[in-house]
């Protein structure tokens, strides 16, 4: 397979609590993905999923252990990362156009060129037509795809996506489920994909990693041998599917009952 | 997306549509009557009231509502204002007062939002500047700021810009702080984003974070003009050759009380019609807000 696209090497995460402790977010993480393959890493809240995503994208240093992109460890946010965020992160005060314009603004390129290539990128998410609309005059769905094309407009050889589609309604979120792998079997980016679905994730990845309750650390990795293009609205019903699931939810259990538990304990 | 399910519609169900869309244009257009009926109500009364105070049975010592000499007369205030406009005020011709003052606001607001965008941004960018200077700015706008108007009338003496300064002092902590809450404020998510999307520093402080704190920024600047105005008048207060500050100040030496009532009729007509032009401006800069939040009744 050789040299792995994007390596994370005994990494662990402490972040500083308002009241002044040490909070440990990852343990001890190795994480390895290959050029062109979509990992979903999948968990109970608060077990440092997205965590992991902003250190691969270099927003945050690792506390311990290394984190190469590239097979190049990361030192500032690197050129070709993109990255969906969870909630919304269009800029409210621009346009359609000139938000999926940003990145290649931001990147020098001129304003015509950019604009143009805004577009073609506008068309293929499917938002034809609303160029000129600002985000809270769309749906959740269409500023979900109009943050697509923000991030894929760059061409990003690493992509990290963090719950994307979860605050969307279950249609929408098949249809651009679909759209990503469809998007994506055009890119072929190396994907890492951060969900608490399993049925999303094993629909969507070749791979799927679970991790434990906070501090997160690698608890199983599992191959979806499940054949593209897939249809993810379908791809639920074939028996290897269902197989995979009870596999990786045997282990995902008890990781979600321990974190529920301690939530219950944090609120009484 | 409403717009083109409506326009699918068929031709009776729009039809329908129109006689509903008339009938709420109708109660709209009810409701403006009543609220402006009722404002211009309030007025008349309140200025009847005064105007009857003042004038009923003045032969008898101690038969009125209002002493005149004390509170003025509506009618009176009038006529000062004509003699105004015709004659001029002591101080020369009343648009010359009007003039100086407007002068002397608008520069101290300008500079003060300028000063105090920049030191706000600034300050909200570097987190060492704001932990240094902190202690400083907090002492500074506790200190009723006013006291400060003396000091420039000495220092820089009794022409417009020791006015400005007033004002631009009183403008400054305004827009300073509002410019600072702003830059914290902004959204972590759209920053890292825009770090994501390969912003420069630079970039990032043009083209995310002073765009997201302006409407922390332009929201200031309603409570900004009046502080610029509050600046000019005290300051003409305390020392000038020119201004409404002085019309107010020369009217109270003479006992005038009909000169004060004018001159403050005239700030409030000031005020009022840069009010408007701020809203104007607010709204053609903050396109991209949802309607809710610009176009709610300002009072």
């Amino acid at each position: 397979m050789g040299e792995p696209a994007i390596e994370l090497r005994h990494v662990t995460k402490r972040f500083l609590t308002p009241s002044g402790t040490a909070y440990t977010a990852l343990r001890d993480l190795d994480l390895a993905v290959h050029e062109g393959e979509f990992v979903a890493v999948v968990g109970p809240t608060g077990c440092g999923k997205s965590t992991t995503l902003a250190l691969i994208s270099g927003l945050e240093p690792p506390s311990e252990g290394e984190v190469l992109v590239g097979g190049a460890p990361v030192r500032t946010v690197g050129r070709d990362v993109g990255y969906v965020f969870q909630v919304d992160a269009v800029f409210p005060w621009k346009s359609v156009l000139d938000n999926v314009a940003t990145g290649p603004r931001f990147r020098g390129i001129d304003r015509r060129e950019a604009e143009e290539r805004a577009r073609d990128w506008i068309k293929r998410v499917g938002l034809a037509g609303f160029e000129r609309y600002y985000p809270h005059q769309l749906s959740g769905g269409m500023r979900k795809r109009a943050a697509l094309a923000q991030t894929l407009i760059n061409e990003p050889r690493y992509l990290l996506m963090d719950e994307p589609f979860s605050a969307l309604d279950v249609q929408t979120r098949t249809l651009m489920e679909n759209e990503l792998l469809q998007l994506w079997s055009t890119t072929r980016a190396s994907v890492v994909f951060v969900t608490h679905d399993l049925e999303e994730a094993i629909a969507l990845a070749d791979r799927v990693v679970v991790i434990t309750a906070g501090p997160g650390t690698v608890k199983g990795t599992y191959r979806v041998d499940l054949p593209r293009p897939r249809n993810v609205a379908e791809i639920r019903f074939q028996p290897e599917f269902s197989r995979i699931y009870k596999e990786i939810w045997d282990d995902l259990r008890d990781e979600v009952l321990v974190s529920y538990e301690r939530s219950k304990r944090s609120v009484s | 997306m409403s717009a083109l399910s409506a326009a699918s519609r068929n031709e009776p169900a729009r039809s329908q549509e129109t006689s509903a869309t008339a009938a709420r244009k109708r109660a709209r257009t009810n409701r403006r009557l009543l609220v402006n009926g009722l404002r211009i109500g309030i007025a008349v009364i309140v200025l009847a009231v005064w105007e009857v105070g003042t004038t009923i049975d003045e032969t008898h010592k101690d038969g009125l509502w209002i002493d005149p000499f004390f509170y003025g007369r509506p009618s009176g205030i009038k006529d000062q204002l004509w003699t105004w406009i015709q004659n001029g005020t002591a101080q020369g011709p009343l648009w010359l007062q009007v003039a100086t003052t407007l002068e002397e606001a608008f520069l101290g607001l300008v500079i003060g939002v300028v000063l105090g965008v920049v030191f706000g941004v600034a300050l909200g960018r570097i987190r060492l500047l704001s932990d240094v200077f902190a202690p400083y700015i907090k002492a500074l706008n506790a200190m009723p700021r006013v006291v400060l108007g003396s000091i420039f009338i000495i220092t820089i003496g009794y022409n417009i810009w020791s006015k400005v300064a007033l004002a631009v002092v009183l403008v400054f902590f305004v827009v300073f702080f509002n410019a600072f809450q702003g830059v914290r404020e902004v959204d972590r998510v759209l920053i890292a984003n825009a770090r994501i999307l390969g912003a420069s520093e630079r970039q990032l402080s043009t083209q995310v974070i002073f765009p997201s704190a302006l409407s922390w920024i332009l929201a200031s600047l309603h409570t900004s003009f009046g502080f610029a105005l509050v600046g000019a008048v005290v300051g003409e207060y305390l020392g000038s050759y020119h201004g409404l500050g002085l019309v107010i100040y020369t009217a109270q030496s003479s006992f005038n009380p009909n000169g004060v009532f004018g001159a403050m009729f005239i700030l409030a007509v000031v005020a009022l019609t840069a009010e408007f032009g701020l809203t104007w401006l607010e709204n053609r800069f903050i396109r991209w807000r949802p309607n809710t939040i610009t176009t709610d009744v300002r009072i």
